[in-house]
């Protein structure tokens, strides 16, 4: 989806930095590393923008600072033209019922003790509120799931019944924007593609607006109306266009090491060599030049910025893979 | 046939958990043990291995024949020296497979010193050898750190390493690949299949992904809740896949080009161990295609053209009732 330049984007990440330091003590200095390092982006009403790469990359820092669970230390963030990056506490709350969130791992992020209806009445408790009558089985209903499971206790449910909860659980409120944090990857591809059908169905229906945090390029190429791809907290690639052909290598290489379920296109797999560099030891110029395969002296010397290049897609390198 | 299972059933108490497999490996060869959760793989696995009994499991019927040995009823002891040093298994955690403790070299080092008997200078230089050979850089370096010092791609290889370490036949890989990256899970996925090349094993991949499947597997063997739906050369079960499950295993990948929407997944679960029937088709409740004698008969596994088998009344080649679609609603 397209939006004009002017148009006020719902969610805004402007400039985004976010360093951890680990270790240190009283008299020893701790070693800091970048998780999220100057992301910046725009998401339009009505967006899938999908957020791919893999473990490590700040992916899912990326999303905590977008849903404010985490302070950036550096960097704005406003949702709908506001900039909501000094609020706290209970200030917050009015940007809770509009940014909401879903995690990845359904096991660990429903109280075993509370049963669904408990579940989905606490998003109203905890802001002091009453759910209005009959919203819990209108949440059932939406994520479809059978209302006679209201009274069900989450270690009933599969895991895929368990993620509709926890969708549910995140529409409690009527959000306007929804960050899915890897909400399929811990369940089997039958149950991903049940859940995928349905945060579409719900965007479709409920004009919702989807920050998709994966690192499975084949599904958010399915799922997304854009695509953000990032590589040791930097943005690599923005491809305005899902179907686009990579111009990053690290996109292509990705690409390349996702498997078509079709036994006849084997050939065309070549794997990624090597792993993610350790970020506390990040290398000069572009963090992925020890492992690409299109490397020039200039990539170990300094560091490409994201330009623009077709339409309004970038990516951040000297010797980008022919359109 | 290196490995030969023929119609093995099992159960834990009076639950029939397995429901007559016949699956086959031969040397050189990959066979893809395809199912969701629940479908009886990682069962299939431990039964082979021999280590469903410590779950309480019985063997009631079937052949387990490896190398000309049926392994059914053979006792512990003997189990013992097949597993690790001939039947090599990898599990599908490798966060939990090794032992936090103890240095990865020493972990390797265990399988060659108790079923090679070599000494430890000797197995710390196979070690080093097969860590390498996994593409591991600076394997000496690697062999004296611990589990927690290495990432989830590089434990996987540690993982595979202490299978290959006493040079076994078969190996048996349970979700090898679950827990990592796509770009750690392609390269993982190509090693295995470059071992399997190189050393004449035999393989058995065991996953819900049908991609991964597609990429390195010469046949499939696709299980429903404790039985075999389909099985047959990995190029024919793609092409034209005739049980509804298999082509809606397949369907559940995305793939570049596909409309938005067309993702379906399968409906529902697969049914809890207590809700088997056993006359029946158990896909038949999430099957498009089920009719009233999927409900009330067992579609029994028949030999097929390409030498798989097809447990289905309604495959997906055949004309659909009417009488079946109305009955389906």
């Amino acid at each position: 989806m397209q939006m004009p330049a002017d148009a006020v984007p719902v969610l805004e990440l402007d400039g985004l930095v976010r360093t951890f330091t680990t270790g240190g003590g009283l008299l020893r200095k701790g070693r800091s590393m970048t998780a999220v390092s100057d992301v910046s982006l725009r998401v339009a009403a009505g967006d899938i923008v999908g957020v791919v790469g893999e473990s490590g990359c700040g992916k899912s820092t990326l999303a905590r600072l977008a849903m404010r669970l985490i302070d950036p230390s550096a960097g704005r963030v406003l949702f709908e033209g506001r900039d909501v990056t000094q609020d706290h506490g209970p200030r917050l709350r009015p940007l809770r019922k509009k940014l909401q969130m879903v995690f990845q791992d359904p096991y660990s992020s429903l109280d075993p003790r509370f049963t669904l209806r408990d579940c989905l009445l606490e998003p109203f408790a905890a802001l002091g509120e009453t759910a209005p009558p009959g919203r819990v089985e209108a949440l059932l209903d939406q994520v479809g799931l059978d209302r006679s499971f209201a009274g069900a206790y989450p270690h009933q449910l599969s895991g895929g019944q368990r993620q509709r909860v926890g969708i549910a659980r995140a529409l409690a409120y009527r959000p306007e924007v929804v960050v899915l944090d890897e909400p399929t990857a811990s369940l089997d591809v039958s149950i991903q593609a049940q859940i995928i059908a349905l945060l579409q169905e719900l965007h479709r229906t409920s004009g919702l607006t989807y920050l998709f945090i994966s690192h499975d390029l084949g599904l958010v190429r399915y799922f997304c109306t854009r695509i953000v791809v990032m590589y040791l907290g930097s943005v690599v690639e923005e491809m305005a266009d899902p179907d686009a052909v990579p111009r990053h290598p690290y996109t292509a290489a990705l690409m390349g090491s996702s498997f078509v379920p079709d036994p006849t296109e084997r050939a065309q797999i070549v794997p990624l060599e090597g792993e993610i560099p350790s970020p506390f030891a990040l290398p000069p110029g572009c963090p992925f030049a020890p492992r690409c395969a299109r490397v020039q002296d200039r990539c170990r010397a300094s560091r490409p910025a994201l330009t623009q290049t077709t339409g309004a897609s970038k990516v951040a390198c000297f010797n980008p893979v022919e359109a | 046939m290196l490995l030969d299972v023929r119609d093995l059933s099992l159960r834990i108490g009076t639950v029939g958990l397995l429901d007559g497999l016949s699956f086959s490996v031969d040397r050189g060869e990959v066979l893809g043990l395809v199912g969701e959760s629940g479908s009886g793989k990682s069962l299939t696995a431990l039964a082979l291995t021999g280590l469903a009994a410590r779950m309480g499991a019985t063997i009631t019927a079937g052949s387990v024949v490896f190398d000309g040995t049926d392994l059914v009823g053979l006792k512990e002891s003997a189990y013992r020296r097949l597993r690790g040093k001939r039947i090599g298994f990898i599990t599908q955690n490798p966060m939990s497979a090794l032992d936090a403790l103890v240095t990865i070299g020493d972990q390797v080092d265990q399988v060659s010193r108790l079923h090679l008997g070599l000494s430890k200078r000797a197995a710390r230089a196979h070690t080093v050898e097969i860590l390498s050979r996994l593409r591991i850089p600076e394997a000496e370096v690697v062999a004296r750190a611990y589990p927690h010092n290495l990432s989830g791609g590089m434990k996987q290889r540690v993982v595979i390493a202490m299978a290959l370490a006493a040079d076994p036949d078969l190996i048996i890989a349970d979700e090898p690949t679950t827990a990592l990256d796509v770009t750690v899970q392609a390269q993982i996925v190509m090693m295995l299949a470059d071992l399997v090349r190189k050393r004449d094993l035999g393989l058995i991949l065991i996953t819900h992904d049908m991609s991964v499947v597609a990429q390195i597997c010469d046949k499939v063997c696709v299980l429903y809740a404790g039985r075999v739906a389909e099985s047959g050369p990995v190029r024919q079960i793609f092409a034209a896949p005739r049980h509804p499950y298999t082509e809606a295993l397949i369907g559940c990948i995305p793939r570049d080009g596909m409309a938005p929407g067309s993702l379906r997944g399968i409906p529902g679960t697969v049914a809890a161990v207590s809700q088997y029937g056993a006359d029946c088709c158990r896909f038949a409740p999430r099957c498009g295609r089920a009719d009233a004698r999927c409900r009330t008969q067992q579609p029994l596994p028949v030999v097929t053209g390409t030498g798989g088998m097809l447990a289905c009344h309604h495959p997906v080649d055949s004309p659909v009732k009417e009488a079946a679609d109305a009955d389906a609603r």
